[in-house]
């Protein structure tokens, strides 16, 4: 890994035969698919996807060039277009009539830009005089228009993952007028105008598609302009603008990221972030939309958040049986200019055969902020995050220069607050479900638990786990480290003030430090009272330190004296070697024993016969209550 | 309560507890005869004839001598007579202090007009005088060391001077007509907070600690109340004595005064925040500006430590650091320490107050409490009193009749007799009871008026004071 390159070609990139004049290639965003198509068909159509293992492959009659070929969602039914009028549909669906069968455009004199398939039978034209929405029935080999919508296209641009057209209209192109499809209807949204960054002289097309992209951050569809450097405007250098494009409301301008360089880009979004590649110098830059940027009141401009590198070396394998040609993998060129960048994460060079999806690497970013706060805000963005974060944790704490007190107080905040919204939406999710709120509610979800979500067992198990031999759970840790440093009285004040929550098992532990500590006692019995299940842990105590009479009283203030052992509270009372408190306490249980059972007498299943001849030995069988008749 | 507050139908003065004498010797630094004068080290006041003093010490060391004879584990801690009582107590080995109190006196005014005088033998409480003659030693070893330790420097030479500057203005703040219960106690108010503020004050201190590297330890408090203390319970307890009762007091006027006033405007101002020096430099700006911080002694029965004292304080939040002795902070670093802490524990003081705020919105305990009581805990030496309004400097404002301050004193005395969990109920004139318990370290002492009330009702009451007040910890019923 060189230097800090926090992206990378991922590892197992989808390799198709190369573009030729023989072969052509095509790449559907929708379905993620590469297609070699052969002298037309006629000599084989290689399909490869990201996911599917197994390429689909077939034969198709040779009927002219191929402009545009897509499966539609399911690889249900294949779509070619071969001339500017028409598109040919061929069945993959078991049981469905095998021949081709054709559509033209409705619109009279209109070409057909292209198509795009909004679903598994529904499919939209793009012609330059509007667009047109179709679903399609294979059985009957044919279609049927569902709506059409006529107005001048440039060019346009689909995003399948929020099944969003995009179509430039008026002469500069810079007006954008979205369409959304769902359930088989199509929406028209609100259009919009992209500003230029100068007044075109005359009017020709002045916005390309080259520079627009359309991409989800953060659950958020938005329209990225590159606006590039304009030598009339004092801007300095190019800039990515991004619009928010709601469904319900109109798209309105939101960020700029700023590039400080000129040149030819291009686009990309990672894991919510916003990679702009820069062909000239090779490298890349990331922006985050989450992280805090300069606000004016309309927009937020953001900085590079970190300096910009080059993709990853990446090597091609060698192709062809590896183990007889024994060649040393070749290198790939990076930048090259046979690249072609879809959104959202891939890249393409046609010329050599692959297809990759691009990756941001966070271990090589960590040295790359200065700021650790920052470094947090960053990673806890991210997806991959969890091992990351506990190991620049894990640095913090244990490198001598690791970070200072506030850092690492600024650190574990951040933490925190990510763990306690998730807790907290967790709970409100739980109450929302539990009070039957839920029904009719499809907004409702279950709140996600991603890796920026860490807990106690995380944070002991990487970071806190170095520093102590055993395993503890957080609480203990933290007794044990200030017991072995002596630090009693800190210790005490944290228990003063609740900062160590109550549980039988910390007032256990307490009440073993007794010795080494006395006040432990108090501040064990207090916490086992507040827990107020541990009643029969406190009667021990007060029994074991010889403290009978408190025993029993305190059993009687919380009502459970009618059930406790009399043999117990009478051993206690003969080691206290009082023969007035042993006198008390058996009084008490004969009491007990005649309000019981109408007998002072204890039976024989109380086993306190030791007792009794005991307390006659000493206050002789008078002492003895008498049964009381009436 | 009053020094001289005239009562009763006839010509009646009363005349409050007044310190008659106080002194301090050592038997051991004038052994033979004719020496005597050697083993005063302090006698107040000092315009007391020679002789008299030589007969006073000689006295003293004669009834403990002849007492010690009959209980050689405990010697005389006091010795009653008709017009006064005296107050033994040996804090280092061989050094004796002795405090002389005249006992409280009604003057009445016979038919013919002379006076007569009654000394009131019983009222004074031996347990609270005692406690104030410790406390005076406490807190004179916390500026300046133990006895052996000044003899061990300069000699008795050294010694005999700073018992002379330090006790030549200490006394004249005992207040002996005010002392009480509280005084027997010399408790530790804590302020009640929540766990996460409470981390949040832990993690200031921990940062500042660090970032101001030469801090030994830290203390904190807010409403001159304890949160927190690096320094061992001990030595905080006297400290927390000299802040609430000396220091703060002093510099709660310009406090009070506000921003604009002209007491406030003569204190170098901030605009970023509000942090103030209240030991060490006044005025930052000023060059000349002296940094010269109280010295303070801790763990003198062990690592014997001196440090120099540095609070500092914004709003209501004040932090005490200390620092080695042998570290002689500068200017630069009090212009350091206040640009740090300043502005940090602006926002923590508010931080604390708006939690503060919201927590007692939530318990409810807005309410005035109804019911009067003292409560301690010897484990953590925590006191809370709804009894004393307020403690300043010269009084403390109790909200009771003095008889029953007094009667709390013996009940207390009774409990100290026993090991046992105690609890004692006292009907006292004019309808109140008074209400004492002790449940293992902890002391209750409920004072109630409640005309008719009989046993059975006032046990009830202190239950039901116990359900609310005390119900997060181990009490027994």
């Amino acid at each position: 890994m060189s230097r800090g390159c926090y992206l990378a070609l991922c590892a197992r990139p989808v390799q198709f035969e190369k573009a030729n004049p023989v072969n052509c290639v095509f790449f559907d965003e929708a379905n993620k698919q590469v297609f070699a198509v052969r002298s037309g068909g006629a000599t084989g159509v290689v399909v490869k996807g990201l996911e599917d293992k197994n390429p689909i492959s077939f034969r198709m009659e040779d009927k002219g060039e191929v402009k545009c070929i897509k499966f539609s969602l399911g690889n249900k039914i294949l779509a070619v277009q071969r001339t500017s009028k028409s598109v040919d549909f061929l069945n993959f669906i078991p049981d469905c009539p095998q021949l081709e069968y054709t559509q033209e455009c409705k619109t009279k004199n209109a070409n057909i830009l292209g198509f795009c398939w909004t679903s598994s039978t529904e499919i939209v034209f793009i012609t330059d005089q509007g667009i047109e929405f179709y679903q399609v029935l294979p059985e009957k080999r044919s279609l049927k228009l569902v709506k059409n919508q006529n107005i001048n296209v440039n060019w346009y641009m689909y995003c399948p993952e929020s099944s969003v057209i995009l179509l430039s209209t008026t002469v500069l192109g810079n007006v954008l007028q979205p369409f959304y499809f769902k359930g088989g209807t199509m929406s028209k949204l609100s259009k919009f105008e992209i500003e230029l960054p100068a007044a075109p002289k005359s009017s020709k097309l002045s916005l390309s598609e080259r520079d627009i992209a359309m991409a989800t951050i953060y659950e958020q569809l938005y329209v990225l302009y590159l606006r590039h450097h304009s030598r009339t405007s004092n801007s300095t250098g190019a800039e990515v603008v991004l619009y928010h494009l709601p469904r319900e409301s109109s798209c309105k301008k939101m960020h700029i990221l700023k590039l400080n360089r000129t040149g030819k880009f291009a686009l990309n979004v990672v894991d919510n972030l916003v990679v702009v590649h820069h062909q000239d110098t090779e490298t890349s830059v990331i922006f985050d939309i989450k992280l805090k940027g300069e606000f004016d009141g309309t927009v937020t401009l953001h900085q590079l958040v970190l300096p910009a590198r080059s993709i990853q070396p990446y090597q091609i394998p060698v192709a062809g049986p590896a183990s007889v040609t024994n060649q040393s993998p070749v290198p790939c060129k990076l930048y090259s200019s046979s690249w072609i960048v879809f959104q959202p994460d891939i890249i393409i060079s046609a010329s050599e055969g692959y297809l990759w999806n691009l990756e941001v690497k966070l271990e090589p970013v960590v040295n790359l902020f200065p700021d650790k706060g920052k470094l947090m805000d960053f990673l806890l963005q991210r997806k991959e995050c969890k091992m990351v974060i506990l190991s620049v944790c894990s640095q913090m704490l244990s490198e001598p220069d690791g970070g200072t007190l506030a850092v690492i107080a600024t650190v574990f905040d951040k933490l925190n607050h990510e763990y306690k919204k998730y807790l907290e939406a967790e709970q409100s999710y739980t109450m929302v479900v539990e009070t039957g709120q839920s029904r009719g509610n499809p907004l409702l979800k279950r709140p996600v638990r991603t890796q920026a979500v860490i807990d106690q067992s995380d944070m002991y198990t990487h970071v806190l786990s170095v520093f102590t031999e055993k395993k503890h759970y957080l609480y203990e840790l933290v007794i044990k480290t200030l017991v072995q440093h002596n630090l009693f009285y800190m210790l005490h004040q944290f228990l003063q003030y609740h900062v160590l929550s109550d549980s039988k098992p910390l007032a256990c532990l307490l009440l073993s430090l007794e010795s080494i500590y006395p006040p432990a006692h108090q501040l064990s019995l207090d916490m086992l009272k507040r827990l107020s299940t541990a009643n029969d842990e406190i009667v021990e105590v007060l029994l074991s330190k010889h403290q009978v009479l408190a025993a029993l009283r305190f059993i009687r203030g919380v009502g459970g004296h009618d059930s406790i052992s009399a043999r117990k509270f009478l051993d206690a009372a003969k080691q206290a070697d009082d023969n007035m408190l042993f006198y008390t306490i058996f009084r008490f249980f004969e009491q007990r024993n005649q309000r019981l059972r109408g007998n002072p007498n204890f039976t024989a299943g109380e086993h306190c016969e030791e007792h009794v001849t005991f307390f006659k030995q000493i206050f002789g069988e008078q002492a003895l209550m008498k049964l009381t008749t009436f | 309560m009053a020094a001289a507050a005239a009562g009763g139908a006839g010509q009646e003065k009363q005349l409050a507890p007044a310190l008659l004498s106080f002194f301090i010797y050592n038997p051991k630094l004038g052994p033979r005869e004719g020496e005597e004068e050697k083993k005063i080290l302090f006698y107040h006041p000092n315009e007391v004839e020679k002789n008299e003093k030589i007969r006073n010490v000689g006295l003293c060391e004669a009834i403990v001598q002849f007492t010690r004879t009959f209980s050689p584990s405990k010697p005389a801690k006091s010795l009653h007579t008709q017009k006064n009582r005296q107050f033994f107590n040996e804090p280092e080995e061989n050094f004796w202090m002795v405090m002389v109190v005249r006992n409280p006196v009604i003057e009445k005014y016979h038919k013919d007009g002379k006076p007569v005088i009654e000394y009131q033998e019983e009222e004074l409480l031996d347990k609270v005088y005692s406690s104030v003659l410790q406390q005076c030693y406490s807190m004179y070893k916390l500026f300046n060391g133990t006895f052996l330790k000044a003899i061990e420097d300069g000699g008795v030479r050294v010694l005999k001077e700073r018992l002379e500057k330090f006790f030549h203005r200490y006394l004249q703040t005992l207040h002996l007509q005010s002392c009480d219960l509280l005084d027997v106690f010399c408790g530790i108010s804590f302020f009640p907070l929540d766990k996460m503020t409470y981390l949040k004050i832990q993690s200031f201190i921990n940062r500042m600690e660090e970032s101001l590297n030469i801090v030994k330890y830290t203390a904190f408090l807010y409403n001159d109340q304890l949160i927190w203390s690096g320094l061992e319970q001990d030595d905080m307890r006297i400290l927390y004595k000299y802040l609430t009762t000396s220091l703060f007091p002093r510099h709660i006027e310009p406090e009070l005064a506000g921003r604009d006033s002209p007491i406030r405007a003569e204190m170098p101002g901030n605009l970023q925040h509000y942090g103030r020096f209240l030991t060490g430099p006044l005025n930052l700006n000023d060059p000349e500006a002296k940094c010269r911080f109280p010295k303070i002694f801790v763990n003198t029965d062990g690592t014997y430590e001196e440090l120099h004292l540095i609070v500092y304080k914004a709003m209501s939040a004040a932090v005490c650091f200390m620092i080695d002795a042998s570290m002689q902070p500068t200017l630069d670093f009090c212009r350091k320490l206040d640009s740090i802490v300043g502005p940090q524990l602006t926002v923590l003081a508010s931080d604390i107050c708006e939690q503060y705020n919201i927590n007692k919105r939530i318990s409810g305990s807005e309410k005035e409490p109804q019911f009067k009581f003292i409560y301690f805990n010897h484990m953590n030496l925590a006191e809370k009193s709804t009894i004393h309004m307020r403690k300043t400097p010269s009084v403390s404002l109790t909200s009771v009749h003095p008889d029953l301050m007094k009667i709390l004193g013996d009940i207390n005395s009774d409990f100290t007799r026993v090991d046992e969990d105690e609890e004692i109920i006292v009907k006292a004139m004019s309808d109140y009871w008074v209400v004492g318990k002790k449940s293992d370290q902890r002391e209750l002492y409920v004072i109630l008026n409640q005309k008719n009330a009989n046993l059975i009702e006032v046990n009830e009451e202190v239950k039901k004071l116990c359900a609310t007040q005390f119900n997060n910890i181990f009490f027994l019923d």
